[in-house]
C-alpha cells in the first residue's frame, strides 16, 4: 500500500504558481529525500500536503484515506529557522508537545506522558539537556530537540523540512540512525534536501521536484544524471562543487 | 489616609485592582510572546470612539452598553490592520500606527461632540483616556473583578494550547489543533482585558499593563508558566499601588500611576534579574 499518495496539487504564491499540478506516490516504509534546486517549491510540498498552507488543487491520500482523517499518524518535523528559539521553555517542554494531540484540549501532560517524552529525548542523546532552556542550545542539539518531539507524537509517516542544515556530526549521525529505525518499524519518511552528494547514501527513494516533480522512485532508478539536468535546469553549474562528483558516478 | 482605606467601596476597588493587574499581566505574557503588543495598544485605542458612538446613540451613560461598542471598534482596527497588510504594500508597524491614530483620533472628535452638543450627566468619559479608579461604583468594581477571574481561569485552561501555537503554530496545526479558533480565544482574551481595563487605566495606557510586566517576568525566569504568574503578580502589584496613590493624591489619574509603578519594577528587574539583568550579567562576566 501506499503510504502517501498526492494528485493535482497546485499551490500559487500572488498567483504566481509554487507547485503546478504535482502528483507522486510513496511507498510504506522508505526513506524519501525531496530534492531540487532553491526555489522548487520542497518546503511549500510538505506544507502543503499538511494542509499548513493553501492550496488551489489537490487530493492528499494517507495510507489509503483523506488527509484530515489520519492526522494522528503524521509527524512534521518543522525547519530550525521557524520558531522563536529565545521562547521561555526548556528542551523537555518542547519535546512534550509532541503528545498534546494524544493528551487534548485543556488537560495537562501526565506522568505517562512526560515519561515518553524524557525516553525520546534520550534516544536523540539530549537527556542531559532536558531542563536546558532552548536558547542555550546549539543548532544541532536543537534540531535533535526537534526530533526527540517528532519521536514523541509516535506518528507512522514523517515529513522533515532541511533537518541536515547546519548541524554537527553527532546530530547528524541521530538523525540518520533515527530514520533507519523507523524505516525498520515499517514507517514511512519524507525529507527535504539539498545536498546532492549523500542523497544516495541516506535515501533509498528520490522526488526530483522543481515546481512539478521530474521523477520520483527508487534511488538508483530516478537519481541519474539526465535527470538532475532536467531537475536544476539542464545546467549542472548550479550544483557547484557536487557536479564533479555526479560526473564521475555517470 | 487609613480611613480611606478602610473604606469599604475602597476596598472594593482595590480587590478590582489586583484582579484587573493580574489577568492584564497574564494575558500579556502571551501577547507579548507572539509579538502582538503594538496590535494590542492599537485595539486599546480604538475602544475609544465605540464608548463615545454608544453615548451618543443611546444618550447616557451605562458601562455595559459601553463595553459592546468599545468591544466593536476594537474589533474593527484588528481587522482594518490586517485588511491592509493584506492587500496593500504597507507594512505592519504602519498600519498598526495608522490604524491607532485614526480611530483613537475619532475617539475625541465623538467625545468633543458629545460635551458640546448633548445634555445630561456626562462626566466620567473623559475618565476612558486615563482611566479614574476614584470614579468606579460598585457595579464597575464587580464587572472588573468577575471579567479578570473569567479572563485568568481561560488563560489557565489553555495555557498549554497558548504556548504551543505561540511558540511553533505551523506544528500545532500540523498535529490537528484548532490554531484558528486558539488565536481567536487569545484575540478575544485581549478584547476582554482591555473592554474590561479601560475605565481603571484608560485608553491610552492600558497596553503599557499589558506589556510591561510580562517584559520584567522574563528577566527573572526561563519557563513560560513562572513568567505567566510573576507577570501577573507585577501587574497586581502595579495595579494595587497605582490605585492606592491616585485615590490619595485626589485627582490623580489612575492609569498613568499604575503604569509608572509597573515601569519600576521593569526598571528593577532590567537591572536586578536573574536572567540576562544587567548587572547579574555583568557579574557573571567578570567572574569568568
Amino acid at each position: 500500500m501506499n503510504a502517501l499518495s498526492v494528485q493535482n496539487l497546485t499551490v500559487t504564491y500572488d498567483k504566481t504558481p509554487v507547485l503546478q499540478k504535482v502528483g507522486f506516490e510513496i511507498p510504506k516504509g522508505s526513506l524519501t529525500g525531496i530534492i531540487g534546486p532553491n526555489g522548487a517549491g520542497k518546503s511549500t510540498l510538505i506544507k502543503a500536503i499538511l494542509q499548513l498552507i493553501p492550496r488551489i488543487s489537490g487530493d492528499i491520500q494517507v495510507y489509503g484515506k483523506p488527509y484530515h482523517r489520519q492526522r494522528r499518524l503524521i509527524g512534521y518535523v518543522p525547519q530550525r529557522s521557524e520558531v522563536d528559539w529565545d521562547f521561555p521553555t526548556s528542551a523537555l517542554d518542547v519535546v512534550l508537545m509532541g503528545r498534546y494531540g494524544h493528551i487534548g484540549l485543556i488537560k495537562r501532560p501526565g506522568k505517562k506522558e512526560i515519561q515518553i517524552a524524557k525516553e525520546a529525548l534520550r534516544k536523540v542523546g539530549m537527556e542531559e539537556y532536558q531542563d536546558r532552556q532552548i536558547s542555550q542550545l546549539s543548532g544541532g542539539q536543537q534540531q535533535r530537540v526537534f526530533l526527540a518531539r517528532a519521536l514523541a507524537q509516535d506518528a507512522q509517516i514523517y515529513f522533515m523540512d532541511e533537518p541536515f542544515v547546519g548541524v554537527d556530526a553527532a546530530t547528524e549521525k541521530a538523525i540518520i540512525q533515527l530514520m533507519q529505525e523507523w524505516k525498520e518499524e515499517g514507517k514511512t519518511v519524507l525529507v527535504v534536501h539539498h545536498d546532492l552528494q549523500t542523497v544516495e547514501d541516506y535515501f533509498d527513494h528520490v522526488l526530483l521536484l522543481n515546481k512539478s516533480p521530474v521523477g520520483c522512485g527508487p534511488t538508483q532508478k530516478v537519481f541519474t544524471m539526465e535527470n538532475l539536468k532536467q531537475t536544476y535546469g539542464g545546467s549542472l553549474k548550479f550544483l557547484g562543487e557536487n557536479s564533479v562528483v555526479l560526473q564521475e558516478r555517470v | 489616609m487609613f480611613d480611606l482605606l478602610s473604606n469599604a467601596n475602597t476596598q472594593w476597588v482595590l480587590i478590582g485592582s489586583i484582579m484587573l493587574g493580574f489577568a492584564s499581566g497574564v494575558i500579556g505574557s502571551f501577547v507579548l510572546l507572539k509579538k502582538q503588543s503594538l496590535i494590542s495598544d492599537a485595539m486599546a485605542h480604538a475602544t475609544l470612539p465605540g464608548v463615545g458612538l454608544m453615548y451618543i446613540i443611546f444618550e447616557y451613560k451605562s458601562i455595559p452598553l459601553f463595553l459592546i461598542g468599545a468591544t466593536i471598534t476594537a474589533l474593527l482596527a484588528t481587522y482594518s490592520i490586517q485588511l491592509i497588510i493584506k492587500h496593500s504594500r504597507i507594512k505592519t508597524d504602519a498600519a498598526i500606527g495608522s490604524v491607532l491614530s485614526v480611530f483613537f483620533a475619532l475617539g475625541i472628535v465623538f467625545l468633543t461632540y458629545i460635551s458640546k452638543n448633548t445634555s445630561g450627566n456626562r462626566s466620567g468619559l473623559d475618565d476612558f483616556i486615563f482611566g479614574q479608579a476614584a470614579s468606579l461604583v460598585a457595579s464597575d468594581v464587580r464587572m472588573i473583578t468577575i471579567g479578570s477571574a473569567i479572563l485568568i481561569i481561560l488563560s489557565a485552561l489553555f495555557f498549554k494550547e497558548f504556548k504551543i501555537t505561540i511558540f511553533d503554530p505551523l506544528y500545532a496545526m500540523g498535529l490537528g489543533l484548532p490554531v484558528r479558533f486558539l488565536n481567536l480565544v487569545l484575540l478575544g482574551l485581549v478584547v476582554g482585558i482591555v473592554v474590561i481595563g479601560i475605565q481603571m487605566v484608560g485608553v491610552v495606557l492600558i497596553a503599557a499593563l499589558l506589556i510591561t510586566p510580562p517584559l520584567s517576568a522574563r528577566y527573572w525566569t526561563d519557563k513560560l508558566g513562572r513568567m505567566t504568574i510573576l507577570s501577573g503578580v507585577f501587574g497586581a502589584v502595579s495595579g494595587v499601588a497605582g490605585t492606592v496613590i491616585s485615590t490619595i493624591g485626589e485627582g490623580l489619574p489612575t492609569g498613568p500611576i499604575i503604569v509608572l509603578c509597573a515601569s519600576i519594577i521593569f526598571l528593577f528587574s532590567l537591572l536586578f534579574g536573574s536572567k540576562k539583568g544587567f548587572i547579574p550579567k555583568v557579574v557573571s562576566t567578570h567572574e569568568l
